[in-house]
């Protein structure tokens, strides 16, 4: 029972946080925390503008999110997020009033409400093998009071009722291996042309009676050199592929069901002929066509003769023609020149009539256009005015009308990849920020208004005026450093290659940059980003330097193609350096060693087996020869089922070799049997955790010294069978084995196997623990395990005398070859949810307890107090126990509706949950992100270390002030009545 | 004030000291009065004298016996309100502790002034003055053990290690799955 003071406190403060229900009042929603709704990079978008009233545009993304936006300013009337396996194929609207889509490869059609975005009816459409799919909603296709949407997917065409989605007919194709390219329509016929190819070298085109599913007549014809795929219809009774050997367009006429070729080698339409490529757009009578470089319009005559009309430079993107007045129709290309782009929009039939020509100044870090949707109005002089929708290359969606930008969507926030921190510059004497100051007077208004609120005296008026102060309270949008360390900046890397420095005060976005390559080459105008590390963080020297950030990229896709490394100023957003580092990136490790202006020492590992040191510099290497034998790294290979441990060995020889090159040698291996085992979770502890005690106190005045080293790898695996979805297997195949294994030496320090379990494995290590997260088939529920790890070898260190003069080895360097004997204690409790993700609240000392930060499946967070799966939890603690926090042993843990901390809103599509430690003890920067981002700041053990935002400093102040009068009209008085006593 | 000031210095005319703190007659105009002597009583009957100084110095120890045993009662005091005070931290357990610390302390520091009175080159006060010290250690001793009852001495290991960090690792590695 006995404790030393200062722990005797510390457990106070924990006692009086007991049984956290980390809540909030309404009124605080919105004053720590933020939540930006996004939808991804646009993949189709359909205009709805006929009708008067709301205008809007129906989009899907590639983030699986169907949306409704306003055409007026970029918000979401309605959005929905499917999940991740259920990409999108296509979308559309019919009837007018309901939005299409169709996903899964063809084999669920879904209709929603247009207005609200309420689904109407869903349907789910056999489905035998993986295909292409097509979705095509016919305009004036009408069959008994019905009007089919028609849908290829999965080797059936289906006929689905656009009213109540039932399947009106359905052919099958499967046999044939009939891949549906195009379903086209003649006007003024019931009869439906539906053409294929087989086996990439037939076209077939079969003609099919939309009101039953007959097939009228069938034609096909073979054609010798195969096609590519690739196809354009260009009109009603006509199609263009490129042929397999992509130098020969194959004009296909199909005119009353017979089929008819015609070939043009791209070589008569062009002189440097090379790969052609046919451009997505639908462009009637004509065509795309891009050959080596340059985009050509070819329009497709009578007799499939085929002739270019004009050509384009490079970097253009095209929308899908539209129709507009008197039977013309148009398209529009946007390109790029220096820092504009020109939007045009011309005619189909004639390429010199421009109907629009505008420049818009474009941001340079938002790259190249991707995609155009054009849309038309009629303006008040009856002629035509176009908005155009476009996608850039940092996936971000902008809408252009009249020669501007009306509004724009930084999409590219739907997809972060990786996410770290970054400090505020400091407040400098010469800044002047006395605007965003209150003065004297209004920050005592203020407070007057709190007081009042306080007493329950405030107005509706006055309530809402509080409420507004709250959100914009002094300086919480500030761009430098606070003395709690509330602001920060969350730099996120996205897919798209782009860095965006967020605020932790209101989210806004500081500074946005899109990597480029420094060699400009072909082959990697854009690197794509793998992810992110602190390279620089300036505190005790070199103050006057900018912290920033190591950006990781690649050129190309696959794991041998050469990295890019880029150096990011955090406080400008500007790159320092980009450099090509002439080597492929495997892995990056950031070591615990900084040189004497704080950059941090990163090796990078490459395909061959080599290691390299950045940053190149002599003291670098320098620093890393001193530490040369104590640096080790280990490789995953998953799909072998293999770990491999390595140290280094010497420089580099050859030729292309430099001094900052070193080679490896293996030294220890791991196997896991492949036929029992399949490596599906691996994890380490946070570099950058801070632990404060080495020591665990028990209720009994017993110590147990934790094994805290990061040196340690959790591997979770199950068997073969069950790495599939959970229920593929019965529980007497399936078995989970988690693994501790020491990095250094290869050495397993602990194996834990859970029989009839199975992944997908959720965990987090933190400290001396480990909670995951699985199946367990046997009792048809998710489990939480938790594995803490205590070392034996210290646990004789228990003479107070010794310790008390110092004469211990506790705080002496530990190597991991000195053989640890260590001992986990280990408990499991059963837990009602699916999980996305888990992470752990972290804090600049580490003395603050700790919470589980549970990404569950409905895309909220739940904070878990760590107290909730303790080892030491039994089923009745004692007295001791009770008073020193433990609960008493539950079957599951509880989900308690209050803890959850993203109270009512949802981070759609949640993939990650990222902490950072603020520079107050109590409390830690919580950022999630997924399809949207959601931030806010906890205190895991309530704020004990400062004031609340409520606390009424004006009342404070008064009381004082009342003390203050107080004592002196007393003194004043009874300096009276002693003179007056005297006289008497 | 000013005014009243100079009313007071502009009354004061003459005045009359009744003291005189002189005792030999020849310096003075005024004889003594018939009867009044200046002899001081000390140099009185000596015989007397010396049985009133015994018996002061005889009262003088009693009394210092006293006082050296008055922290008995005190310590007998404590101890029941320590035994009501439980062995839980809260405020009262932690008040009693302390003042039954703080007590002896300051009642060993005024060791010397608690006896003051009875210095007597007679009175024998180094038997009270131990008395008192023991009794007043013992005291200290029973807050000590409360102070250790209460969990609030560092007497374990447990109070020297829990602050101290986790060790420095030689061995540094890093690693993972490969980048795709």
């Amino acid at each position: 029972m006995a404790m030393a003071i200062r722990v005797c406190l510390l457990l106070l403060v924990f006692l009086s946080s007991a049984i956290v229900s980390f809540s909030l009042y309404e009124d605080q929603v919105g004053l720590m925390d933020w939540h930006q709704r996004y939808i991804g990079k646009v993949k189709h978008a359909v205009f709805h503008t006929q009708k008067t009233g709301r205008k809007r545009v129906i989009v899907s993304t590639e983030e699986n999110v169907v949306a409704s936006l306003d055409l007026r300013h970029g918000e979401i009337f309605w959005r929905h997020v499917l999940g991740t396996k259920d990409a999108i194929d296509g979308v559309d609207i019919a009837l007018g009033k309901y939005v299409i889509t169709l996903s899964s490869q063809g084999s669920m059609l879904r209709a929603w409400n247009l207005p609200d975005g309420q689904m109407v009816w869903e349907t789910s459409l056999h489905s035998a093998q993986s295909s292409k799919s097509l979705l095509s909603v016919p305009i004036n296709l009408k069959a008994d009071k019905d009007y089919p949407i028609l849908v290829f997917g999965g080797g059936y065409l289906h006929a689905v009722s656009a009213i109540d989605g039932e399947v009106l007919w359905k052919k099958d194709f499967t046999a044939e291996g009939f891949e549906v390219q195009r379903v086209l329509q003649p006007p003024e016929s019931s009869v439906i042309y539906v053409l294929g190819f087989l086996h990439s070298s037939e076209a077939v085109v079969y003609q099919i009676d939309s009101k039953t599913g007959e097939v009228v007549a069938q034609k096909s014809m073979v054609f010798p050199g195969g096609f590519s795929g690739e196809i354009s219809s260009v009109s009603s009774d006509k199609v263009v592929v490129l042929d397999s050997t992509r130098s020969i367009l194959v004009t296909i006429g199909f005119l009353d069901g017979d089929i008819s070729f015609h070939k043009t080698p791209i070589s008569d339409l062009v002189e440097d002929s090379g790969n052609a490529e046919i451009l997505s757009p639908l462009l009637s009578d004509m065509l795309a066509v891009k050959v080596s470089k340059r985009t050509m319009f070819v329009r497709v005559g009578g007799e499939g003769k085929l002739e270019v009309v004009d050509s384009l430079s490079d970097e253009t993107a095209m929308s899908d023609s539209l129709p507009v007045a008197d039977d013309q129709v148009a398209f529009a290309s946007v390109h790029h020149e220096g820092s504009k782009i020109h939007l045009m929009v011309k005619l189909v039939d004639d390429l010199d009539t421009v109907l629009l020509r505008e420049s818009i100044q474009m941001d340079q870090h938002r790259g190249r256009v991707h995609k155009v949707f054009i849309n038309n109005y009629i303006k008040t002089d009856r002629s035509n005015g176009f908005r155009a929708l476009i996608v850039m290359e940092d996936h971000s969606l902008l809408l252009l009308q009249q020669g501007a930008i009306v509004w724009s969507r930084e999409e590219g926030l739907a997809s972060v990849t990786d996410v770290t921190t970054a400090e505020l510059p400091v407040e400098k004497d010469g800044v002047s920020v006395a605007k965003v100051e209150h003065t004297l007077v209004d920050w005592l208004k203020g407070h007057v208004l709190k007081l009042k609120g306080s007493l329950l005296l405030a107005s509706p008026e006055d309530v809402a005026a509080i409420q507004e102060m709250r959100m914009q309270s002094s300086g919480r949008s500030k761009l430098t450093r606070d003395h709690n360390g509330f602001r920060k900046l969350f730099i996120a890397l996205t897919r798209a290659g782009k860095l965006f420095a967020l605020h932790t005060g209101d989210g806004r976005i500081v500074w946005s940059m899109l990597l480029n390559s420094p060699s400009k080459s072909e082959a990697c105008e854009r690197p794509s980003g793998i992810s992110l590390y602190q390279w620089q963080v300036p505190h005790h020297h070199a103050m006057d330097e900018n912290p920033s950030v190591l950006v990781v990229g690649r050129c190309g896709s696959d794991s041998s193609a050469p990295g890019v490394l880029s150096l990011v100023d955090v406080y400008t957003g500007k790159e320092i350096s980009s450099s090509d580092i002439g080597h492929s990136v495997v892995q990056v490790m950031p070591l615990p060693f900084t040189d004497s202006t704080e950059q941090r020492l990163h090796l990078i590992a490459d395909t061959e087996g080599h290691v390299h040191l950045y940053p190149k510099t002599s003291e670098a290497l320098s620093i890393f020869q001193r530490e040369f034998q104590n640096v080790y790294w280990y490789t995953v290979e998953g799909d072998d089922g293999i770990i491999r441990g390595h140290a280094m060995k010497s420089s580099c020889a050859g030729e292309t070799a430099d001094e900052y090159c070193f080679t490896t040698r293996e030294l220890w291996t791991v196997v896991f049997p492949s036929e029992s085992e399949k490596i599906i979770s691996t994890l380490t502890r946070k570099p950058n955790e801070v632990v404060h005690t080495q020591a665990k106190v028990s209720t009994d005045q017993d110590v147990l010294y934790k094994y805290v080293s990061r040196n340690l790898l959790f591997v979770a695996t199950v068997s073969p069978k069950g790495a599939g979805e959970i229920g593929s297997v019965t529980p007497e195949e399936s078995a989970l084995v988690v693994y501790l294994i020491d990095t250094i030496t290869g050495r397993i320090l602990h194996r834990l196997s859970h029989q009839g379990c199975q992944g997908p494995v959720h965990a987090v290590f933190s400290e001396n623990w480990v909670v995951y997260h699985y199946f367990n088939l046997r009792a048809h529920k998710y489990e939480v395990t938790v594995v803490e790890i205590y070392d034996q070898s210290r646990a004789e260190n228990k003479n107070v005398w010794k310790l008390v003069l110092g004469k211990h080895n506790l705080t002496a360097p530990i190597s991991s070859y000195s053989r640890p004997e260590m001992f986990t204690k280990s408990q499991s409790y059963f837990f009602a949810q699916s999980v996305k993700t888990i992470a752990v609240t972290s804090t600049a000392k580490g003395i603050t307890s700790k919470q589980l930060l549970i990404g569950t499946i409905g895309d909220q967070i739940l904070a878990l107090d760590k107290r909730f799966v303790d080892p030491r939890r039994t089923l009745n603690p004692s007295q001791a126990e009770k008073e020193e926090g433990i609960i008493p042993l539950t079957d599951s843990l509880p989900i308690i509706p209050q803890s959850y901390i993203t109270h009512s809103l949802k981070v759609e599509g949640l993939r990650g949950i990222v902490t950072a430690p603020a520079k107050l003890e109590s409390t830690t920067h919580v950022f999630a992100y997924g399809v949207d981002l959601f931030y806010t700041r906890l205190a895991p053990s309530k704020t004990y270390d400062s004031l609340t935002d409520d606390f009424s400093y004006a009342l404070l102040l008064i009381t004082i002030v009342a003390l203050v009068a107080a004592i002196y009209i007393t003194w004043v008085i009874s300096e009276k009545r002693e003179l007056s006593e005297k006289w008497r | 004030m000013d005014k009243g000031k100079a009313v007071m210095g502009a009354g004061r005319r003459w005045a009359v000291d009744f003291s005189d703190q002189s005792t030999v007659p020849s310096s003075r105009d005024i004889l003594d009065p018939p009867g009044f002597s200046r002899i001081s009583p000390e140099q009185d009957d000596s015989a007397t004298s010396r049985q009133k100084k015994d018996a002061e110095a005889n009262w003088k120890l009693q009394k210092a016996w006293e006082v050296a045993q008055s922290p008995f009662k005190n310590l007998m005091m404590m101890g029941f309100m320590m035994w009501m005070a439980g062995n839980t931290v809260h405020l009262f357990s932690i008040g009693i502790t302390f003042s039954a610390l703080w007590q002896p302390l300051s009642a060993l520091q005024s060791v010397g002034k608690v006896f003051e009175p009875f210095k007597d080159n007679k009175v024998e006060l180094l038997m009270p003055k131990l008395v008192f010290l023991a009794l007043n250690l013992g005291g200290l001793a029973l807050g000590i053990w409360k102070l250790n009852t209460l969990g609030l001495l560092p007497t374990h290991a447990s109070d020297w290690v829990s602050s101290l960090p986790p060790p420095q690792e030689v061995e540094h590695s890093g690693g993972g799955f490969a980048f795709h």
